[in-house]
């Protein structure tokens, strides 16, 4: 819960922001989408929204033209569909863009960009995985039948993470699967971390919560924003002994995240920061924080700063461990900061740019999230059908047998592979470099909303059998829960949808 | 002793945990769609030999993984790399052609030649076709010792000591190398292949070669006649007592 809530902004936060910032941000979707303009341009975040909107339209007309080869049958049907309905307006051809053309931001992606041009890439089913990916697969299922799941009921009862198994997940090498070989780590793509995660969740969501805040947050944010001193300094570490966590959500700011109030003044040989911050996933286990504090309250949320705190710091303490409805194994605390002491070292990135990082990161932590979603539908899933499929008999037949109840399994498997489906496009889209900020909040909102309904009905599927704690899927029901809330509630998630929707259809 | 050379065989196989269906022809199972994996007697002989050059039990030069089968085959010979070994060598066999113990022990004696292996750990059987003949019959090709269902291997000198399970006990073989031992289930626990790992065996080489490089053909000695699913098991009947199990033996006339 490193996030509970973010990013989406509340407009009562971007009123906040502008009157902070002294900018006319429209909303914060504007802001995010702009992001890489200003970084690479280095024109003004005004300039750059102005820019884009002019030119918009010129630059659609030349992806409509050169895209249309590379389109799937089905989606050139659509697109034939919606131009034709739209064809006598020419302003209409920015409004019909076919709903898979790649954009051109880069979005604040932590991967290099793979493909320049995609067009000559043949299509490929959607469910398909490199060689490294199924090996990635198969590997951690592996883990996780095995060594993982004999204690999922037991971590979840005692509301603790077993340290021997943390342990067991350095040694994998899952909590450094994008860190280079130089530094470790796996070195492995991004969609081979989003599999381990889904496979990680089919066991338990919450070690699988563990190992995703650790790898899209914690090791990417050094990877992409880390100094060199930074990362020979802690990827080492954090591929093979040390848990990371992600320090932004406060009492006082969660969806609203920019609200934060954990100050950070200059100090002669570094930095000094004071505050508190809530919902903190991995805290107890972790060793090595990224704490989000204002440097600089007077340029609002351009104040915000990224620093790294390690756990002996002075000053820094737990104050409260939460008890929760689900992921219980998965720590979430209340850390204080009483004036902690920083070098200078541990400033991450630049002065001012947190907001920039916690965006980006977040934008693609979602698509973990959206796979630890996934992946617990399918193991709460599992867990009935292979129940209802050859154990439970009533009225002289399997229950599973009865029409009403294979419609309801159908009707489910077929929500998960579409929820699926939404994943692994965004997924795969970010890798490829393109916009995926819609994609992947589409996939974290609909696939947090599939696990809440498939793990819901699994325990009815299974009757008493899935009511008691027994068995694991009154806990997948339980851990569903927070898909909905941390890194960007649902109603944010449809937030960003909309407006980055009703954007792309204004005339 | 002179440094280790061992040849690793290991068989891409029908996943152990996925329920077989004999297919609508009854020539043999349904393999189309199934998840396959390492046959897990292999996975012991993989880390048998990781262990022994971890170890330092002897001092290991080389560790081969060998394979004949359908291009997928590669994905178990790139595990086998991943746990530990240096490189693989995939005998390319069309999907769906089988090969009989016979062909399989011939073609690893030529490897054994090519690779001047001086030490062969199979596994004592494969889950698929049960047959548990092709170490033995390696052995007999090569006219090396064999040491058979090893729950242990332990190196002393030039000696090897293989331990089998025996009913009442434990048997102990001792013999000189070269040899050919084959793994039964309580030999170790085989590992988990890390992600740096499986990251790593991407890059050791694996050798692409067909039967006829080692100059052997599939002959075929045996015919299918017809695979069938055993006979689903008859409920049994409970008894209250000692009694009432005298009296139900008596009604089915055994006593």
């Amino acid at each position: 819960m490193a996030t509970l809530g973010f990013w989406g902004v509340s407009p009562a936060a971007v009123g906040r922001m502008e009157t902070l910032g002294k900018l006319p941000v429209e909303d914060m979707n504007e802001l995010h989408l702009d992001l890489s303009v200003p970084l690479t341009v280095g024109t003004s975040l005004l300039d750059s929204i102005a820019n884009r909107a002019s030119a918009a339209p010129a630059s659609t007309t030349i992806t409509m033209s050169s895209i249309a080869r590379a389109l799937r049958p089905a989606l050139r049907r659509s697109q034939t569909v919606m131009t034709r309905a739209s064809a006598p307006s020419p302003r209409c051809q920015r409004i019909c863009r076919p709903f898979n053309a790649p954009q051109q931001a880069r979005c604040l992606s932590a991967t290099p960009r793979r493909f320049s041009d995609m067009t000559e890439i043949p299509p490929t089913p959607i469910s398909h995985l490199s060689e490294t990916e199924a090996a990635m697969q198969e590997a951690v299922s592996k883990f996780a039948n095995d060594v993982i799941l004999p204690k999922v009921r037991d971590m979840d009862e005692a509301e603790s993470m077993d340290p021997a198994l943390v342990e067991q997940l350095f040694e994998q090498g899952l909590m450094g699967v994008e860190i280079p070989e130089e530094y470790g780590g796996a070195g492995m793509n991004f969609t081979a971390a989003i599999v381990g995660i889904e496979e990680l969740a089919r066991v338990d969501p919450s070690v699988s919560v563990m190992v995703d805040v650790h790898n899209t947050l914690v090791n990417t944010a050094i990877l992409k924003w880390g100094s060199t001193d930074l990362k020979k300094r802690f990827l080492p570490a954090l591929a093979t002994n040390t848990v990371g966590s992600f320090c932004l959500s406060e009492p006082v700011s969660g969806s609203d995240a920019f609200a934060l109030a954990t100050k950070a003044t200059k100090t002669a040989d570094g930095y000094k920061i004071s505050g508190s911050k809530m919902w903190i996933t991995n805290s107890m286990e972790a060793n090595f924080f990224i704490v989000f504090a204002n440097l600089d309250p007077s340029k609002g949320y351009k104040g915000i700063t990224a620093f790294i705190v390690e756990k002996d710091a002075k000053g820094f303490s737990i104050a409260k461990k939460e008890k929760k409805l689900g992921i219980k194994a998965s720590s979430t605390c209340v850390l204080n900061f009483d004036d902690v002491e920083i070098p200078k070292d541990n400033l991450l990135g630049k002065e001012g740019e947190g907001y920039k990082y916690a965006i980006g990161l977040l934008n693609e932590g979602r698509i973990g999230i959206a796979a630890q979603m996934t992946g617990l539908a399918l193991g709460a899933w599992e867990n009935a059908v292979k129940y209802v499929w050859n154990d439970r008999k009533q009225f002289g037949q399997l229950v599973g047998e009865f029409q009403g109840m294979q419609h309801q399994i159908a009707q489910s498997y077929v929500e998960i592979s579409a929820a699926r489906a939404l994943l692994y496009n965004a997924a795969r889209k970010k890798e490829a470099g393109q916009d995926f900020v819609r994609d992947a909040a589409m996939a974290k909102l609909y696939s947090s909303q599939v696990a809440q309904r498939v793990s819901g009905l699994a325990i009815e599927w299974m009757g008493g059998m899935g009511f008691v704690r027994e068995g694991l899927a009154e806990k997948y029901w339980r851990d569903s829960k927070i898909g909905a809330i941390y890194e960007g509630t649902s109603n944010i998630q449809l937030n960003t949808i909309a407006k980055l929707l009703q954007k792309e259809y204004t005339v | 002793m002179s440094a280790l050379r061992i040849l690793v065989p290991v068989k891409r196989v029908i996943d152990y945990a996925v329920k077989p269906r004999v297919n609508k022809a009854q020539t043999g199972v349904e393999t189309a769609g199934v998840k396959h994996s390492m046959n897990p007697f292999d996975e012991l002989s993989v880390e048998e030999s990781v262990r022994i050059r971890e170890k330092k039990s002897a001092p290991v030069e080389d560790i081969c993984v060998i394979s004949a089968g359908p291009p997928k085959a590669q994905d178990v010979l790139r595990t086998a790399m991943a746990m530990g070994a240096d490189r693989g060598v995939h005998v390319e066999v069309k999907d769906g052609e089988e090969l009989e113990p016979l062909a399989v022990a011939k073609m690893l004696r030529a490897a054994v030649d090519k690779e001047k292996s001086n030490l062969v750990i199979l596994g004592k059987q494969s889950i698929d076709d049960d047959a548990a003949q092709t170490g033995q019959m390696l052995a007999g090709l090569l006219g090396w010792a064999q040491a058979t269902q090893a729950s242990a291997v332990k190196f002393e000198g030039d000696t090897v000591l293989v331990t089998k399970e025996v009913d009442g006990g434990a048997e102990t073989v001792k013999a000189k190398l070269p040899m050919v031992i084959t793994t039964d289930l309580r030999l170790n626990e085989p590992r988990y292949a890390s992600l740096p790992n499986i990251m790593k065996a991407k890059k050791k080489p694996l050798v692409k070669m067909s039967l006829s490089d080692l100059g052997v053909a599939n002959e075929r000695r045996l015919k299918v006649v017809k695979v069938t699913e055993p006979a689903p098991r008859q409920g049994g009947g409970k008894v209250e007592d000692v009694d009432g199990l005298i009296s139900k033996l008596k009604e089915l006339g055994a006593i």
